[in-house]
């Protein structure tokens, strides 16, 4: 049941772009139809639910004072974590590449960018920051990931719509993108502080 | 051996002289026509994150300057010999040299600065700008023109960072550079007329949220593309 909690809390109270505002490039840039904002969202979850276990594991292992080498190497995290999220990336890439070259053309430099999207390294880093166990990691990463899914999907389908109407010209996709993301986001803001346990009878 | 060249040095610099026209466009292109985060939408996060005071903002362009122009000038030196299977992971480590080096310097010219900064020097690392520039040019040309290329568009990213933290500290904050300007009480008006000018502005909470930040950045998009009208949109 606390899985189940911290994946609620993670895909829609906490949500990542829409509440801390994590992951916009890729958000803003991608998400000028479902289609390709389909395949990102994928590639999200998918990214996200690896690197999180790994980068779990690495910190448990490797990197605390009491894991395998027996020293505080902390302070290197930063470096592995993007490593991790790097090699996962580059291996997302080689998948799309070869089973959807269609998808891969239209997504073009953004999917090299989810490397650098601060989604994924902010969601490890506060994995680390909220003391997670290992299966609370996934969790932790499949709702992350399920989170941003659900957020490029939606404003992908409104700039979809919004493309009909009669909207001043400056201002017609990417200006209106922006202004549509800071409305999301403060309607977000008012599922903040919400308890995950009522949705699962725990607590 | 020596006179050939010295002799052979002046000609290539007449076929290609350092600051041509193809030079200069790929310093002024990322200002106006690709400005990177009103037309490229690279480099979003962190014009949220850090555009609630205009000093920061400051300090952030500079340093974004030096790791993207440096960043830039290596990958293309290394372009020949970088795998395309580990790009990604020589790109990141070649930033991540870059910002520590900026850290370890800003930490020892200036410290009170790297105490208030320290966390956002940090997220050099994700900014997206870096690597799409990286991914986009430095790989593809040569050293000169990607050095200009990665100073340039720092610079395009820099002016609209400090455009949205001037506005987003003058109305959510009330003041410029940590100089308090509105409010209650400006702390350095010992003229009381001027004082009475200016204090009648209560300053909005609303503008130091990260939503604001959207918004100003897609006001100043419109405004942009107002004036720009090459860049509307016509899909």
């Amino acid at each position: 049941m606390e899985l189940i909690n911290i994946f609620i809390k993670a895909a829609f109270i906490e949500n990542m772009v829409l509440a801390y505002f994590l992951g916009m490039c890729s958000y803003l840039a991608v998400s000028k139809t479902l289609d390709t904002a389909f395949g990102l969202g994928l590639a999200v979850i998918f990214v996200l639910g690896i690197t999180m276990p790994i980068n779990w594991l690495i910190t448990t292992f490797l990197l605390s004072e009491s894991g395998l080498l027996g020293m505080d190497l902390t302070f290197l995290r930063f470096i592995l974590f993007i490593a991790v999220i790097a090699s996962m990336v580059q291996l997302v890439e080689m998948i799309i590449e070869k089973y959807s070259p269609a998808l891969y053309s239209s997504l073009g430099i953004f999917l090299p960018l989810i490397t650098v999207n601060c989604a994924i390294l902010g969601g490890s880093l506060f994995m680390i920051a909220r003391e997670y166990t290992f299966p609370e990691s996934v969790s932790f990463g499949l709702g992350s990931g399920f989170g941003f899914f659900l957020a490029i999907i939606a404003i992908a389908a409104i700039r979809e719509k919004i493309r009909y109407s009669n909207v001043p010209g400056p201002l017609r996709g990417l200006g209106m993108a922006f202004i549509l993301t800071g409305l999301m986001g403060i309607g977000f803001m008012s599922l903040m502080g919400i308890d995950p346990g009522a949705f699962t009878g725990t607590n | 051996m020596a006179d050939t060249s010295t002799v052979d040095q002046p000609k290539v610099k007449d076929k290609k002289p350092l600051f041509g026209k193809r030079e200069r466009r790929l310093i002024t292109d990322p200002l106006n026509d690709n400005n990177p985060i009103t037309v490229q939408v690279l480099g979003i996060c962190s014009a949220l994150a850090i555009t609630t005071q205009v000093s920061p903002a400051v300090v952030m362009t500079l340093a974004v300057i030096f790791v993207m122009g440096f960043a830039n000038l290596f990958t293309s030196l290394l372009r020949h010999t970088i795998p395309k299977q580990v790009r990604m992971i020589v790109m990141l480590i070649i930033i991540a040299f870059l910002v520590t080096v900026v850290e370890l310097s800003l930490k020892a010219i200036n410290y009170p600065i790297y105490q208030e900064l320290s966390v956002f020097i940090g997220l050099i690392i994700t900014n997206c700008i870096i690597m799409g520039r990286l991914e986009a040019f430095a790989m593809a040309d040569k050293p000169w023109p990607s050095f200009l290329d990665g100073v340039g568009n720092a610079m395009g990213y820099g002016a609209i960072l400090i455009i949205v933290a001037f506005f987003r500290e003058l109305f959510g904050s009330g003041s410029l550079m940590g100089w308090e300007l509105f409010g209650p009480g400006p702390q350095f008006m010992i003229n009381t007329e001027a004082h009475a000018l200016l204090s009648w502005y209560m300053p909005n909470n609303l503008m130091v949220l990260s939503a604001s930040a959207l918004f100003v950045i897609g006001v100043l998009i419109w405004i942009h593309r107002a004036w720009n009208r090459d860049l509307i949109d016509v899909s």
